[in-house]
């Protein structure tokens, strides 16, 4: 292995965008209008689309000559590194759609703030993976705003996301070590200047949808170090099955 | 038999490359080829060796894997055989980079191509007005959103800028 911190840095992202991707694309056919069913596949395309990016460098990095399907399908839930957020369950959509723009406000300023990064090819990533990101962020944005200020029923069950999901969102801007060292080394992505930014705009989108910020600042972790939520062992199950009963599959 | 590929490889420039280019088209968008869509980075040629430079156009899209394809059976449908076809990330590919001509053709198959001066002024490609509305940000495609025309009442795909 040629670095151990970086390989890590990049699984970690690698492995937040492909679970996202699996848990959006559990909606394909079932949205609740044929639109936002179509946009959720197509977001679940981009995530999954950046993911193999990075697991593309991820197996480089590690060079041992695994590829980026074996990186995928056989490593058990322990060995994952994606924020316990993108592992929470759909839910009702106003559940997911808060699941993605705790996630989107995240990945947008991520990105913007990791095209400066002095490792190329983490730059290269970012370039392509930002632009997709200010759609996410736009469409999760607006369906926040969407269902807050909406009917007295929709605006009950986005405060009823928020209550479910809030504990979730620290761990994303909260630096583990392997981000901390990332970040010193000078490739990784300073998590508190990120913070800072994706704090306001979730104030802002929260405001305009007539929603309160939760005061709590308590957040679950561990996901980033290998530690899940019972629900990740059963979206591997689905999603590993393929390759671990038939191996030598590609994408 | 390999001499008479050697003699074609001797001829072998990147104008001939770009024309064998020219008729690969995207598998979703049959009307309009990678040289248009300004997938095509660059072509370079040492000796009788050719290296496609190709740069993705959403990283999810699952057109690129078959775009890979048909350029390879392209080259050696033309007697090309020693050649690769290298992806680049960086710069990211971008909407600016689609030919004149190829927005034409898009137009008149029936997509609205991308406006980057004027995102918000979309043209219908059947009637030409610009009274149209956003249906959804997402069509069918990740290249695409869904628009509607309020005067000859047709929906339509609209290219977006990227």
């Amino acid at each position: 292995m040629k670095d151990q911190n970086l390989y890590n840095y990049v699984l970690q992202h690698a492995d937040s965008s492909l679970i996202l991707g699996q848990r959006l694309a559990e909606w394909c056919g079932h949205g609740p209008i044929l639109e936002q069913d179509i946009a959720m596949s197509n977001i679940s395309l981009d995530l999954i689309g950046q993911c193999r990016m990075w697991y593309q460098y991820a197996a480089e990095i590690q060079d041992e000559g695994k590829s980026e399907d074996e990186i995928v399908a056989f490593r058990d839930a322990w060995d994952y590194r994606n924020v316990q957020l993108v592992e929470q369950p759909n839910g009702d959509f106003a559940q997911t759609i808060f699941r993605q723009f705790l996630f989107d406000t995240y990945s947008v300023h991520f990105y913007e703030m990791l095209i400066n990064s002095k490792d190329e090819r983490l730059a290269a990533i970012a370039g392509k993976s930002h632009k997709e990101a200010l759609y996410h962020v736009k469409w999760s944005g607006d369906w926040v705003i969407r269902l807050g200020d909406g009917t007295e029923e929709s605006h009950d069950r986005m405060k009823a996301a928020i209550d479910e999901l809030w504990s979730y969102s620290g761990e994303l801007t909260k630096p583990n070590e392997t981000e901390t060292k990332a970040f010193e080394e000078g490739y990784g992505v300073n998590l508190a200047a990120l913070k800072e930014k994706r704090d306001a705009k979730i104030r802002e989108i929260l405001t305009e949808a007539t929603l309160e910020v939760p005061e709590s600042t308590y957040t679950h972790e561990g996901g980033k170090d290998g530690r899940h939520t019972e629900h990740l062992g059963y979206i591997l199950s689905d999603l590993q099955f393929l390759q671990r009963a038939y191996p030598g599959q590609e994408w | 038999m390999s001499e008479e590929r050697t003699n074609t490889n001797q001829l072998i420039n990147q104008s001939t490359i770009y024309q064998i280019l020219e008729n690969v088209t995207d598998p979703e968008i049959p009307v309009i080829s990678v040289t248009d869509l300004g997938i095509v980075r660059d072509v370079l040629i040492t000796d009788d060796f050719v290296e496609v430079i190709i740069t993705p156009t959403y990283s999810g899209c699952p057109a690129m894997l078959e775009i890979e394809k048909d350029i390879h059976n392209a080259l050696k449908k033309e007697g090309i055989d020693h050649f690769k076809i290298t992806t680049v990330l960086s710069p990211a590919w971008t909407t600016e980079w689609m030919t004149e001509e190829g927005k034409q053709k898009l137009k008149a198959y029936g997509i609205a191509p991308p406006n980057p001066t004027n995102p918000e002024d979309i043209e219908c490609p059947q009637c030409g007005s610009k009274n149209t509305q956003l249906l959804s940000e997402f069509g069918s495609t990740a290249c695409k959103s869904l628009f509607k025309c309020n005067d000859c009442l047709e929906p339509f795909d609209y290219f977006k800028c990227h």
